[in-house]
């Protein structure tokens, strides 16, 4: 177990240290999802009390096309001088090389939601009706189901053709239930109108349902070759 | 077997023709919705087809995953056994039986297991090794067709009869729209895969959507359905003389299902086999071995083009 974890905190500081001297992932999500507000705002011009019930859809797609980003360039960054097939012939766990993965995704989408959010405060005049506090665990389940499935997928996707396109088609279909619920939680908490507890145990039992179906499966995947 | 397939080919065109004829002559009128009604006929039988064919896609994934090594196998097998015989024992227990819906019968559901439990026993001894994926394959493609037929039959009837074509947010049709979606994006990634253990990849993306479908259910639980009650164990009633043609016209679409998937089966069985064989003569092609194999991948798992 200790081995597991160093190998893992390993690959982690790693891929931080990489993506932290270039910060290409980071801009460009980081840019993109300015770009998807500024654009949402020119098109729909909403009035607070509207924005308070599309906003959240809105947070989520924002979120979720830029994690495409960080996403995509997981694993793309192993196949340069064949470290992919370096791992796969050591005989360290690949659930290890999995969980690094998944950890740097979700730290990187995290800090993405944690700068975008004021941003969406002020261009959408949101003033939260609900219990705020509830948006932190809702963004915290929300960003795990996004990520962990994320980076499964792009962990299949690598042997197909049009790489960087396959990965939303497989995750989105499967990511709906997880949308579901970071978009009505969210809704929810914003309006304060229901509790959003029900979508908040959605999101956790999403969690932790696909988080052991990649655990299981992963070395079947990145054996596959 | 080739012997068959014409008789049932035969057997099959009749059996549509009568279900058609009872579809739209024999069955009575309904009394609220009038004729419109007579697209169940088609609408319904095509949903349990595909429901069908898209089960026994996750069970040929499951055990073509299983089958990687002994140790799962032997693992599946018996995780499998452990469901049956929980599944036909549990119903029967009082705290479990309140909690079956109206219309559902404890026995009705632990034969429903069994069968299912059944299922994966019995295609795993007639499909060994690859024919289990040619099998996932097979019941994707033709199930998606089937599922589409039931997303297009829908709405035709919503409109006159809701006067809406789709209701967003209802559980019946969100769950079928997600279910079709998620293999559609199956028979993507098996077409757009250039390695040639897309098989296995497909397999875990098959497992993946089938964990994905409960959680679609879970998550529009909030949601009223418009969508009318099921015809069998959910409570909704239904004339028996309606019945009786449903289940005639089921009956026509699983033997149509079952001559599509038969013969896209032999097709993919023989599309492999060419490829398997071309490889080969690759291989020993004179001055070719070295610098042709290590070149071409043998690209056995995509679909034709």
């Amino acid at each position: 177990m200790r081995l597991f974890w160093s190998i893992t905190l390993a690959t982690l500081t790693k891929d931080i240290r990489l993506e932290w001297r270039s910060k290409d992932a980071l801009n460009a999500m980081l840019f993109f999802s300015l770009l998807v507000v500024v654009i949402f705002v020119f098109s729909f011009d909403p009035l607070a009390e509207e924005s308070r019930h599309i906003v959240g859809g809105l947070v989520w797609i924002a979120f979720l096309f830029a994690a495409m980003v960080a996403l995509n360039q997981t694993w793309a960054r192993e196949l340069r001088n064949q470290v992919l097939d370096g791992y796969r012939v050591s005989p360290a766990p690949a659930t290890a090389l999995f969980v690094a993965k998944v950890l740097g995704n979700f730290l990187l989408v995290s800090l993405l939601e944690a700068l975008m959010a004021p941003l969406f405060v002020i261009f959408y005049n949101l003033r939260v009706l609900g219990p705020a506090w509830q948006l932190i665990p809702v963004a915290l389940l929300g960003t795990w189901a996004l990520v962990v499935n994320g980076t499964f997928f792009a962990a299949m996707s690598l042997r197909t053709r049009s790489r960087e396109l396959m990965l939303p088609l497989l995750l989105f279909p499967v990511s709906i239930p997880a949308v579901i619920g970071m978009v009505a939680a969210t809704t929810s908490i914003l309006t304060g109108d229901d509790p959003a507890h029900f979508y908040i145990v959605l999101l956790l039992t999403y969690d932790v349902v696909f988080t052991t179906a990649c655990l299981a499966l992963f070395e079947t995947v990145l054996q596959a070759e | 077997m080739k012997k068959a397939f014409p008789i049932l080919v035969v057997l099959t065109t009749i059996l549509l023709g009568y279900a058609f004829y009872q579809a739209l002559w024999v069955a009575p009128t309904d009394s609220l919705q009038g004729d419109v009604y007579r697209i169940i006929y088609y609408h319904v039988p095509s949903a349990w087809t595909a429901f069908l064919l898209f089960f026994i896609n996750f069970i040929a994934s499951v055990q073509y995953l299983a089958n990687a090594k002994p140790s799962t196998k032997r693992a599946a097998r018996w995780v499998v056994i452990v469901i049956g015989v929980i599944g036909a024992v549990a119903p029967f227990i009082p705290q479990v039986k309140q909690q079956l819906p109206t219309g559902m019968y404890p026995s009705s559901v632990a034969t429903t297991v069994l069968i299912i439990a059944g299922l994966y026993f019995v295609i795993g001894k007639y499909f060994p090794g690859q024919s289990l994926d040619l099998l996932a394959v097979t019941s994707a493609e033709v199930g998606v067709v089937f599922c589409t037929i039931v997303l297009i039959t829908g709405p035709i009837w919503a409109r006159p009869v809701w006067g809406i074509w789709w209701a967003p947010g209802d559980i019946r049709l969100t769950s079928t729209l997600v279910l079709w979606l998620i293999y559609v994006s199956y028979l993507v990634l098996r077409r757009f895969s250039d390695s040639a253990q897309t098989q296995k990849l497909a397999a875990v993306l098959a497992v993946f959507g089938a964990l994905d479908v409960p959680l679609v259910y879970f998550s529009i639980w909030f949601f009223r359905t418009q969508h009318p009650q099921p015809v069998i164990g959910g409570g909704g009633s239904m004339d028996p003389r309606m019945l009786h043609v449903l289940l005639i016209s089921w009956m026509a679409f699983l033997c149509f299902a079952f001559l599509v998937c038969w013969s896209r089966y032999g097709l993919e069985k023989l599309r492999r086999e060419v490829e398997e064989a071309e490889a080969l003569e690759s291989l020993l092609e004179p001055g070719g071995p070295t610098t042709q194999t290590s070149q071409s991948k043998v690209p056995l798992s995509r679909s034709p083009q």
